[in-house]
């Protein structure tokens, strides 16, 4: 290479330049193709680093260890205090229900930092009744948050475009099933369905099913007060339960919260 | 709540809205993550999973349960992600200091486990077994740090007894790796799981390769 071609555009200190830069270089010559193959193969991907853009095989290994190494450098060292406090022991003001949904992380769209979430993600986020037989896993979160480590705030997430309750509303009436696990999950969340046709079994499906998601949402926050431990706690006031609805077609979030009133005596 | 949800709406949702617009359609993860609830853990923090990349499982200590065992709030997931997502990946990701992983190993032997987590975590047992022969030379904490290990391994043995795993695992179709996540010196181990390929018997050993250790 002449050294003219090679200064050219390294002169530039801007993105944009050095990204032209690249691309001058990657002038056939007509002496050595193998030499061509390979220098521009590693100017391809130098590009396509700088512009941000993922190579079409994403190795999953890299991946994995370029988010740590972010992670490491921009959080863990920047934060030794709390980290080393987090190191020693947690203490969570949430109990965080939501679905396992790749676009619907609570820590994404709800910023919560290392430390402050115990988070439980399942198909369609639902909790279902206490049952000492079935859904230990379930059950073993709730008791663990609410009994040892105490959290203040449960809060059940919903979100829009929902695969789980989307089988949920297609579940085939005759019991009939095509899986080994789906369904015998989802239909946890029956009653729900029931009150959606109930109400507004007049709109569209895809309509029904949005308002599913809402009502799943708060079939999990009825479900979490049969925990003998969640209805104790939440009797002396030392546990507030919220439901949370994430869309994220219109990009906006809901969210509510269970009160109980007890009325006055009602006299004749 | 309100504040952070702006937030993210701001600093994410609108500066990326092309992607949001994708994703809203559909989501195509190419990761399935089974991670534990603790607070401190979370996969797309650690990890730095953005939306759309990672279809993620959390339960109290990252266990899977065997497919013999039954319906699971883990497994029905499971089956959603290898069946229907197709992820071309599984990861189980274990952590220091585990309370479920303590719970297990605190467990007294010939009882039967008391209350919902000690129901759950025994899914470990084998993982709580395998450690005690191993180190009852080493003291609790140590104990515990071995058996946070030793059970990701149990659950990556636990993932090839579903059989549409283990077909897609056979074929190629699908990884499934392991990790350890320590928030005491922040390091992060992993380690891929295969199945020898023997012809003619079904059953091939289970071997680990490509482990590495980021710190």
């Amino acid at each position: 290479m002449s050294s003219s071609s090679r200064h050219a555009g390294m002169g530039n200190l801007s993105l944009e330049g050095a990204i032209e830069g690249l691309k001058k270089l990657l002038i056939p010559n007509d002496k050595d193709e193998q030499f061509n193959k390979e220098l521009e193969t590693k100017i391809e991907k130098l590009i396509s680093e700088l512009l941000g853009t993922t190579p079409h095989d994403c190795h999953p290994v890299k991946r994995i260890l370029g988010g740590f190494q972010s992670f490491k450098t921009n959080k863990f060292d920047m934060y030794p205090e709390l980290f080393g406090e987090l190191a020693e022991h947690q203490t969570p003001k949430f109990l965080v229900f939501a679905c396992s949904d790749s676009r619907v992380s609570p820590s994404n769209i709800l910023d919560f930092q290392p430390g402050e979430a115990f988070t439980f993600r399942n198909i369609a986020n639902l909790v279902p009744p206490f049952n000492q037989l079935r859904y230990s896993g379930v059950g073993a979160a709730i008791e663990y948050a609410v009994v040892h480590l105490n959290v203040e705030n449960i809060l059940v997430i919903g979100h829009s475009r929902c695969g789980g309750i989307d089988r949920l509303m297609e579940l085939p009436e005759d019991g009939s099933t095509d899986n080994d696990f789906i369904d015998d999950w989802v239909q946890i969340g029956l009653p729900a369905k029931a009150k959606v046709k109930a109400e507004f079994g007049h709109l569209p499906l895809d309509e029904q099913k949005r308002e599913c998601e809402k009502e799943a949402v708060n079939l999990s926050l009825t479900n979490l007060q049969t925990y003998p431990y969640v209805r104790e706690r939440m009797a002396r006031k030392a546990l507030a339960l919220r439901g949370g609805y994430y869309d994220f077609v219109e990009g906006c979030f809901k969210l509510w919260e269970v009160k109980t009133i007890i009325t006055t005596p009602i006299h004749s | 709540m309100k504040q952070r949800f702006l937030s993210f709406k701001k600093n994410k949702y609108m500066k990326d809205l092309e992607l949001y617009e994708k994703l809203a359609t559909g989501q195509t993860p190419k990761f399935m993550v089974i991670a534990c609830a603790d607070s401190r853990v979370c996969p797309s923090s650690v990890l730095g999973f953005q939306p759309g990349e990672a279809f993620v499982v959390r339960n109290v200590a990252n266990m899977v349960p065997p497919y013999e065992n039954g319906p699971t709030e883990t497994n029905a997931a499971l089956e959603f992600a290898v069946n229907s997502l197709k992820v071309e990946n599984i990861l189980v990701i274990g952590h220091s200091r585990c309370g479920g992983i303590r719970a297990l190993m605190s467990m007294h032997d010939d009882v039967e486990p008391s209350g919902l987590i000690g129901s759950w975590v025994s899914v470990g047992m084998n993982a709580r077994v395998k450690t005690k022969a191993a180190t009852h030379l080493l003291n609790f904490d140590q104990q515990c740090k071995h058996c946070e290990k030793e059970s990701v391994n149990c659950s990556l043995v636990n993932l090839l007894s579903y059989p549409w795993v283990e077909e897609k695992v056979r074929n190629g179709e699908l990884n499934i790796h392991g990790g350890y996540y320590d928030f005491v010196d922040c390091s992060f181990e992993k380690w891929t799981l295969y199945k020898e390929n023997n012809l003619r018997d079904e059953s091939g050993k289970v071997a680990v390769k490509d482990r590495a250790f980021w710190f």
